[in-house]
């Protein structure tokens, strides 16, 4: 049997996984980086982005291509708010205790995937692609979408990347990343600081969703997975460093499209679990980090 | 130092509960005879996190130990009740030694995370091996595991006042050692870790010494719960391991509040009959879950018996 | 009484970075003596007694303590040896009663409860806060804070006290009782005091150690160390 046809199937999957595991990761990563806390809730806003692209299907009849442009804006700013409100209403009032903050996320998680459950109910549902075009390989065709996918991705990541060097708020954030107390001797709202980029975290993953939708399907608990995976991501790539978190998803992305070609995919996530408890036991600054801060 | 108004407070207690099952009858006595091993569960849990105030996210490994090792060695090796359950304990107790040893490198939120994912783990293992674990669907145990003699006595787990006893017996055991435990030099220590680790350091303590410890005490009795629980009701399966089960052992003492010896079982109690309602009448039963455990951080960190210890009653610890 | 050596450091150092806050130190300490460590901010004085107590490990050099080198110790197993160490900032159990921080100390060498509460019942009166048996630490005044970690560091029936910075903070009155305490500690435990307040070391010490830069300048009695020019020109002629 010829590998090669399922080697490459395997590379061109992963590089949709890592895509999306980038996103996903770069939210938590940003939010843990910034503010110092760990939002358990973030797998349920990747959620609510899906369910927002099923919502803005069913809502603006046509063209898949109309109603999906508008749920990758509308999704995100619903979703960015909404987070926006969580931080002013749980999170500032527990001061950024992180362990407070992980036991309310929890709660944030289920109340959100429950709500999701009462209207959005238990099916999966499937949202048809903004476009159709197959790529062709002498063994298999390949959905174009996927390659907007991964497109996105890269685009988003590399505006982070530049919005954190070159402009102020990126500046401000840095700063409050370096040390809160003295950004705020400086004058740098720290409070607004923290809910924008609560809410900036979620509009990651709430992109990433609604990215998503077309390629699998919109499920109240699906956003169980890239929790699991961004945590594994931001940790294998050091907690709050973005070059480590992009080059770890592009790792543990890649390393899942092989691995599921010859391993289930419940041995392959017992693999990453257990890869993420002994990088923190051992390598609490991530496999590509070097020492962090106290 | 001794408590004697909790130690008087813990006979009365154990004494309603003996004579509860004479009034009540049906329902009820189930309700009660799950309400006490969750409560174990979460007596274990407590010593962890209330008394030396370490929270684990995955304190359902442990139960999970306890509950297969108890059903598995009972399933399959066909062992008495008696040497089933000591096996559940058994593995609680060297799981919980070895995950401590790695978990408590780790401080706060890494520790969460740590725990989270072994648990997370284990609970996946649990679904790869399914050829032996049942997996979702479980395993329900053959009638020769539902009853067993003791000092000659055969005793039937089918029967309700049978596992009211059981469960109570296994309550009150762990519920005196407990009390031992915490209201003693050695709770006075875990309380010292938790105050002030690097203080507790310079007065001369191994500080991981103790956590190890209080871990692998936590985890153990944790796993007593679990192995009850698979022997009394028969059934094995994999929900057990779910990281819910390790959210809802959580919120069980963070309502009854962390740090009390009665904490773990008003918390379970309130908890349990709300669940049993709620389920009832909606399928998202977990969004009142969700909504205490933020209400809970907000404005009652410390729970309803620890909210009473502060104001009234110091000695309720 | 015999001069007996209680704790003597060879060629200790201590690299922080390109900073050597503690370099090549010899020192030796005998029994009974109230040592007092002076020095201009930044001398090391910390770091020292930092690696005498085990906190912090040393990159060179060994640390012998009643004649056992306890080096690469840890510092729990020095505190159960008999080295009790007080911190520079107030480090309590502040929601714990005073009776209860004086037995979790104690119990570090006792078993029995009854033991550990009349050791702990000893230890408050030793520094005079008996009646504050029942009270919660964190609601004492600084000063008693202050008084209630010295106890503490009593309770562990100590060979060699260190006390780090006991002073910093307290009013005159407070620091007259720190001084009567600090005496009665000496009767029976050997005392080492990092201290900025003159006055105190002038009224305490039985010999002064004076560190610069990682280095010990000068050592000797107080009259002596006043009067040594290096000592005035490097510390006290700045010193407030």
């Amino acid at each position: 049997m010829n590998l090669a046809p399922y080697l490459l199937l395997a590379t061109l999957e992963g590089l949709v996984q890592a895509s999306v595991f980038a996103l996903t990761a770069l939210g938590l990563s940003l939010v843990f980086g910034v503010m110092r806390v760990v939002n358990v809730a973030h797998g349920e806003f990747f959620t609510l982005g899906a369910v927002g692209a099923w919502l803005c299907a069913m809502l603006l009849p046509g063209h898949p291509a109309i109603s999906f442009a508008a749920a990758l804006v509308a999704a995100p700013l619903a979703v960015g708010a909404l987070a926006w409100a969580a931080d002013r209403l749980i999170l500032k009032r527990i001061d950024y205790d992180p362990e407070a903050t992980i036991v309310s996320t929890i709660g944030l998680m289920y109340v959100i995937q429950q709500v999701v459950l009462m209207t959005f109910g238990p099916d999966a549902r499937a949202v048809d692609a903004p476009f159709w075009y197959t790529i062709r390989f002498p063994w298999f065709g390949w959905s174009g979408y996927k390659v907007f996918i991964i497109v996105v991705a890269v685009a988003l990541v590399g505006g982070l990347w530049l919005a954190m060097r070159h402009t102020r708020f990126g500046l401000i954030m840095r700063a409050t990343q370096y040390d809160r107390e003295t950004a705020q001797n400086f004058g740098i709202p720290v409070d607004r600081v923290y809910a924008a980029v609560f809410a900036l975290g979620a509009m990651f993953a709430a992109v990433a969703g609604v990215l998503v939708v077309p390629n699998s399907q919109a499920h109240y608990l699906m956003g169980h997975d890239p929790l699991l995976m961004s945590f594994v991501v931001v940790i294998v790539g050091g907690l709050g460093s973005l070059p480590g978190t992009v080059a770890a998803a592009v790792l543990i992305g890649m390393a899942d499209g092989w691995l599921s070609v010859f391993f289930s995919p419940t041995l392959a996530k017992i693999f990453s679990t257990l890869l993420v408890a002994l990088v923190l036991v051992f390598r609490p600054a991530g496999l590509f980090g070097k020492a962090v801060r106290a | 130092m001794r408590n004697l108004r909790l130690f008087a407070l813990t006979i009365a207690v154990l004494a309603g509960l003996f004579g509860v099952q004479f009034v009540i009858s049906g329902y009820p006595v189930l309700a009660l005879t799950r309400i006490l091993i969750l409560a174990v569960f979460a007596m274990g849990y407590n010593v962890l996190m209330g008394y030396t105030g370490l929270v684990s996210l995955g304190h359902a490994l442990f139960f999970a130990a306890g509950l297969y090792g108890a059903g598995l060695a009972a399933y399959y090796g066909g062992v008495a009740l008696p040497i089933a359950f000591a096996a559940g304990i058994a593995a609680a107790a060297v799981l919980s030694l070895v995950v401590g040893l790695l978990a408590l490198r780790t401080q706060t939120v890494s520790f969460m995370i740590v725990t989270l994912m072994f648990a997370q783990a284990g609970y996946l293992a649990t679904l790869h091996f399914s050829a032996i674990t049942g997996g979702d669907q479980g395993l329900s145990l053959p009638a020769h595991a539902r009853s067993f003699s003791l000092l000659g006595q055969e005793i039937a787990l089918t029967s309700a006042t049978a596992r009211y006893n059981i469960a109570l017996a296994v309550f009150a055991v762990v519920l005196l050692a407990l009390y031992a435990l915490t209201q003693g030099p050695r709770g006075r220590l875990f309380a010292a870790v938790r105050e002030n680790p690097e203080r507790t350091r310079m007065l001369g303590y191994d500080v991981g010494r103790i956590r190890l410890l209080a871990f692998t005490v936590s985890g153990t009795i944790s796993g007593v719960a679990g192995a009850l629980y698979g022997l009394m009701f028969g059934f094995i399966g994999s929900s057990f391991a779910e990281f819910r089960s390790s959210v809802e052992v959580l919120l069980f003492t963070l309502v009854g509040g962390p740090g009390t010896l009665f904490g773990p079982l008003v918390g379970t109690t309130v908890m349990t009959l709300l669940i049993d309602r709620l389920s009832g009448l909606t399928s998202a039963y977990l969004i009142a879950v969700g909504v205490l455990l933020i209400v809970l951080t907000l404005w009652f960190p410390k729970g309803i018996l620890g909210t009473i210890r502060d104001r009234w009653a110091p000695w309720l610890r | 009484m015999a001069e007996v050596t209680l704790l003597q450091t060879r060629g200790l150092t201590r690299r922080f970075g390109g900073l050597t806050a503690v370099d090549r130190v010899d020192f030796t300490l005998m029994q009974g003596e109230i040592r007092a460590i002076i020095g201009p901010n930044g001398a090391g004085k910390s770091t020292f007694v930092g690696l005498l107590s085990g906190r912090i490990a040393p990159d060179a050099g060994t640390v012998l303590f009643d004649g056992q080198d306890i080096t690469r110790l840890p510092a729990h197993r020095r505190v159960r040896l008999g080295i009790a160490y007080t911190f520079q900032i107030t480090n309590i159990y502040p929601a714990m009663t005073v009776r209860e921080n004086l037995a979790v100390a104690a119990q570090s060498r006792l078993a029995h409860e009854a033991e550990i509460a009349a050791a702990a019942q000893e230890a408050a009166i030793a520094v005079g806060l008996e009646d504050r048996l029942p009270d919660r630490a964190g609601a004492l005044s600084y000063g008693h804070q202050r008084l209630l970690e010295v106890a503490m560091g009593l309770a562990l029936h100590p060979k060699l006290l260190i006390l780090d910075e006991p002073t910093q903070g307290l009013s005159d009155d407070e620091i007259d009782n720190f001084l009567t305490v600090v005496r009665r500690v000496a009767q029976t435990a050997t005392v080492l005091l990092i201290e900025h307040n003159m006055d105190v070391v002038m009224a305490l010490a039985t010999a002064i150690t004076v560190l610069d830069r990682g280095r010990i300048l000068a050592e000797g009695p107080p009259e002596a160390i006043a009067r040594d020019p290096a000592v005035q020109d490097a510390y006290l002629g700045s010193a407030t």
